[in-house]
């Protein structure tokens, strides 16, 4: 089932969470909306269940208009935050549910409903907890039981919301996994919410960035990673450093200083050079910093570095290369992005054949 | 590398929809539901009250003011005043102590003294006279050996008082055993090792985290005793302007066909009920957060 | 007050089963137990001791009384009755007053609570004026050939008036705290408005509604001052059990009036006792 989203507004009384969006999801692909709080990801995906009631604008279920079809008929699977188990029902009686609670005519016999509860429990590796109360349950367990729920009304597409934002860090780390391989095999059109970048590119086909109830970018995560489309991107997604720099006659001054980054910038004025940590070399010529304090990060060392007559940035250095406070750098970025005021932006690297260095409008 | 799109930042609206809210209950349903909830209020709780008044102002001001003139309506509402005084204090400080020792230290046999705290909640309040009966009276257990004593306890204040404190024993009590659980004894620890003596630590850390709960008890506490009538009723003897209260004030009256002057008294007592309920609403509204959060009886 | 002196290790009591730092234990433990043994247990071990003068035979030969039996079976039955209709009524007004907003709500909210702030007296005295013939109620009632006041109906709408609060303040904090994701749930696998409310809203307010149920069942069995007005109070039709007590206190039948009384303790203990053991069942499976 693929979904399309056209114009989608939602104004919470004076306060805007969504600003006319429009997005394609794809049959079968899993997606993240990520961004951080306050950004309109879980009130998108929340318009999408027809939980809530968009402000404006269309979703549409394959050729179906779903605007205006009620919660309850849209067929949707949405596994909650905070799991919303019934508390007074056993596990097996919460899968049941959705089947149980269908008009005669449509639910399937008993033994039926038996069969596919078996199976789903199967399917979330829970088989021996049918009889347990969802308070007995440890927080993964109690995830996995929600998602065996929505998945029992065989949903035309999955929602879910932050699905592992209550548990704790292994706990998340085995459920990512096996929420990719449950996609896998079930191959039902998954659209999953989270704040957490690493989750999102880890874990989807695509990654829909989201801030202040606008679409930032929409991407694979490595056309996320790698090229993001706004500074907003490049600061929510991995480390960044920000230097103001000018352009003028497409060189780059950074305080006063040329920097050569091989390739010709069209556009003049202030702008902002987005560097990550890894993307720094050290060499002969380019820009020179004092280090200040260094820390282990990873497998890589981190260094505060204060430009001359920039400020500080961050670097990442091969952890055998030992570096004191006060030692002098000089260094260069090896990949890196521009944006100017206006919105636009270039991108590079040096790794790039001359003349191959690619740049984004 | 994808470009990224580009988003106009308002686009032309399309129609908003008329859908019905996704989840609750329809306009109408929620509407037939108050309805039915304020009739039945309006039915079991307002008319009642709108009753007491109607009654007490049948004949007007001047009919009002006089049964409050009559002399056993003044020594009865002094007897009350009076039994008030004695029992609510009482009540008061045997709530602090017993919240002390529950909520401060652990000892065996803890959750059996809650339970037996709680215990006159879920007594007859004539069985709460009747006890006091068969202890003080005539042929009670220690009745006779006081009387020898010129001590008489039934049919005279000190029955009236212990009755009064038997039926408004948990009061203080339950109200400030769950808030002194939830907060702990951590702030009084601290004081004692900056050295601060036990008096000090209660009255000056303690006291200070209490005050609102404590005066939520004695609200609770006070309009019960007031108003209490079957425990009273028991071991008052009804000897008008000596054992009267002003609810068996209430009694005589109405059982005397002076409705307009029981209404008239009933009126006052449903005035201070109404004065309790709206300082126990202040004090939920303002201080809810210090006030204990379990359901209340 | 400002005693910030260093005082010496206030002293504990000995027994080491004891445990906790501040001081006062001693006198406010003791405080405690004088007290609760001098208000509270000496009294019922008074009862307890009247009451084992009857003996078995005379207890039976008690209850075999049919003025005894038909007042318990009112005090009983009135109070079941009543509980019930408070039981659902009292859903009800939770609901109503946690679940929707509308002008007045907060004052309906606090009125709830007036039952345990009206002197029961009152509250007989004006009911029993509401339902007389010339009351307001009763007026409209007797050309329906209804009689509540002086008559058994009497006694449950007392008992109604009574025991109101307690179901709506059992149910209400639960329903406050209800997340409102488990209705989305229910709503996203299908279920329809009714069966979302009878299958999922419904069922976890019932150890809540069954405890204020007990509670306003136990309250009305004892139930005395807002019934004797209203009641009329004819020996085997509308007379009640603790008024059976008082009358049997007044003809100096202390054996006879402990009897009843024990009865009706036992229930209320039995009652209460069923409260801890059903809420202890639902903290444990939910």
């Amino acid at each position: 089932m693929d979904i399309r989203i056209r114009g989608l507004a939602k104004d919470f009384g004076d306060f805007p969470a969504l600003h006319g969006l429009d997005l394609d999801i794809r049959s079968g692909e899993l997606l993240a909306l990520l961004g951080p709080s306050g950004s309109g990801k879980t009130t998108l995906l929340r318009v999408l269940a027809g939980l809530e009631q968009p402000s404006a604008g269309r979703v549409l279920f394959g050729e179906e208009d779903a605007s205006a079809t009620p919660v309850r008929e849209r067929r949707v699977g949405f596994v909650f935050q905070h799991y919303a188990l019934f508390r007074h029902m056993t596990v097996a009686e919460n899968i049941a549910f959705g089947l149980t609670s269908r008009r005669k005519s449509e639910r399937p016999s008993r033994a039926e409903i038996a069969r596919r509860v078996a199976d789903l429990l199967d399917l979330v590796q829970l088989p021996t907890l049918a009889k347990r109360y969802p308070s007995q349950l440890s927080g993964g367990q109690r995830q996995r039981v929600a998602l065996a729920r929505a998945l029992a009304v065989e949903p035309r597409v999955l929602f879910l919301d932050e699905p592992f934002g209550a548990l704790d860090a292994q706990v998340r780390k085995d459920l990512r996994k096996w929420l990719r391989d449950i996609h896998d095999r079930t191959g039902y059109t998954t659209v999953f919410v989270t704040h957490d970048q690493d989750e999102a590119l880890e874990l989807a086909d695509r990654v829909v960035v989201l801030n202040k109830g606008r679409i930032e970018q929409i991407g694979t995560p490595d056309e996320i990673y790698d090229a993001p489309a706004s500074p907003f991107v490049f600061d929510f997604i991995g480390d960044a450093s920000r230097i103001p720099v000018t352009v003028e006659h497409g060189r780059v001054a950074i305080g006063g200083r040329r920097l050569d980054l091989g390739v010709d910038l069209a556009g003049a004025g202030a702008a902002t050079l987005f560097v990550r940590p890894q993307h720094w070399r050290l060499g002969e010529t380019g820009l020179a910093g004092t280090v200040g304090a260094t820390r282990r990060h990873g497998t890589a060392r981190r260094v505060d570095l204060t430009l001359d007559g920039a400020g500080p940035v961050e670097i990442d250095l091969a952890p055998e290369i030992t570096v004191a406070a006060g030692d002098r750098l000089t260094l260069t970025p090896a990949r890196w992005r521009i944006f100017f005021e206006d919105g636009r932006s270039i991108g590079g690297s040096l790794d790039a054949a001359p003349g191959t260095t690619r740049a984004f409008g | 590398m994808a470009t990224g799109e580009t988003f106009p930042l308002d686009p032309p609206r399309p129609r908003a929809l008329p859908v019905p809210p996704p989840i609750g209950e329809t306009a109408m349903a929620r509407r037939l539901l108050v309805a039915a909830a304020v009739l039945f209020l309006a039915l079991i709780l307002a008319l009642p009250l709108a009753g007491v008044f109607t009654e007490g102002l049948r004949k007007g001001w001047g009919a009002w003011l006089a049964a409050f003139a009559d002399p056993d309506a003044r020594a009865a509402i002094r007897l009350t005043l009076l039994v008030a005084a004695i029992s609510v204090p009482a009540n008061l400080v045997f709530g602090v102590a017993a919240a002390w020792a529950i909520t401060r230290f652990s000892f065996p046999g803890r959750n059996l003294l809650v339970t037996l705290i709680d215990l006159p909640f879920s007594v007859s309040p004539v069985v709460s006279g009747l006890v006091f009966v068969l202890l003080f009276g005539a042929n009670g257990l220690v009745g006779p050996f006081l009387k020898a004593q010129g001590i008489q306890v039934i049919f005279a204040v000190p029955g009236l008082v212990l009755a009064t404190i038997f039926v408004t024993f948990p009061f203080v009590a339950r109200e400030l055993i769950p808030i002194m659980q939830a907060q702990g004894a951590a702030d009084e620890e601290a004081a004692l090792t900056l050295g601060a003596s036990g008096w000090t630590i209660f009255t000056r850390v303690t006291l200070p985290n209490i005050k609102w709960g404590l005066l939520y008890g004695v609200l609770l506490c006070n309009a019960r005793a007031m108003g209490e009538f079957g425990a009273v009723s028991v071991v008052s003897g009804h000897i008008r302007g000596l054992t009267n209260t002003v609810p068996l004030q209430v009694e005589i009256l109405y059982n005397e066909y002076d409705f307009v002057g029981a209404f008239a008294i009933a009126s006052a007592l449903a005035v201070l009920a109404l004065v309790t309920l709206v300082l126990k609403t202040f004090l939920e509204w303002r201080y809810g957060d210090e006030l204990a959060r379990s359901a209340r009886h | 007050m400002t005693d910030l002196t260093m005082s010496p290790a206030p002293a504990r009591p000995a027994r080491s089963l004891v445990t906790g730092v501040l001081p006062g234990f001693g006198l406010a433990f003791g405080w405690t137990l004088v007290w609760l043994s001098f208000i509270v247990l000496l009294p019922l071990a008074a009862l307890a001791w009247k009451a084992s003068g009857l003996g078995i035979d005379g207890f039976v030969a008690l209850l075999a009384s049919p003025r005894v039996r038909a007042a318990l079976e009112l005090s009983f039955g009135a109070a079941l009755i009543a509980a019930l209709i408070n039981a659902v009524f009292g859903v009800l007004v939770a609901w109503v007053l946690t679940r929707y907003r509308f002008p007045g709500r907060s004052l309906v909210d606090a009125a709830v609570d007036l039952p345990f702030a009206l002197p029961t007296a009152v509250a007989g005295i004006t009911l029993a004026a509401l339902f007389a013939r010339n009351g307001w109620l009763g007026g409209l009632l007797a050309p329906l050939g209804i009689e509540v006041a002086y008559s058994r109906a009497g006694v449950v709408v007392a008992l109604v008036f009574v025991g109101l609060p307690f179901v709506v303040r059992t149910v209400q904090p639960l329903l406050a705290d209800f997340d409102r994701e488990v209705e989305e749930a229910a709503a996203t696998l299908g279920a329809s408005r009714a069966a979302t409310v009878f299958r999922v809203l419904l069922p976890p307010l019932v150890p809540a509604a069954l405890t204020g149920f007990t509670l306003a069942f136990a309250r009305g069995v004892g139930e005395y001052g807002s019934i004797v007005f209203i009641a009329g109070n004819m020996p085997g039709v509308t007379e009640i059990a603790p008024l059976l007590v008082v009358i049997k206190l007044e003809e100096f039948d202390y054996v006879g009036a402990t009897g009843i009384a024990v009865v009706m303790l036992a229930v209320s203990f039995a009652l209460l006792f069923a409260i801890n053991a059903l809420q202890h069942w639902t903290e444990k499976r939910w």
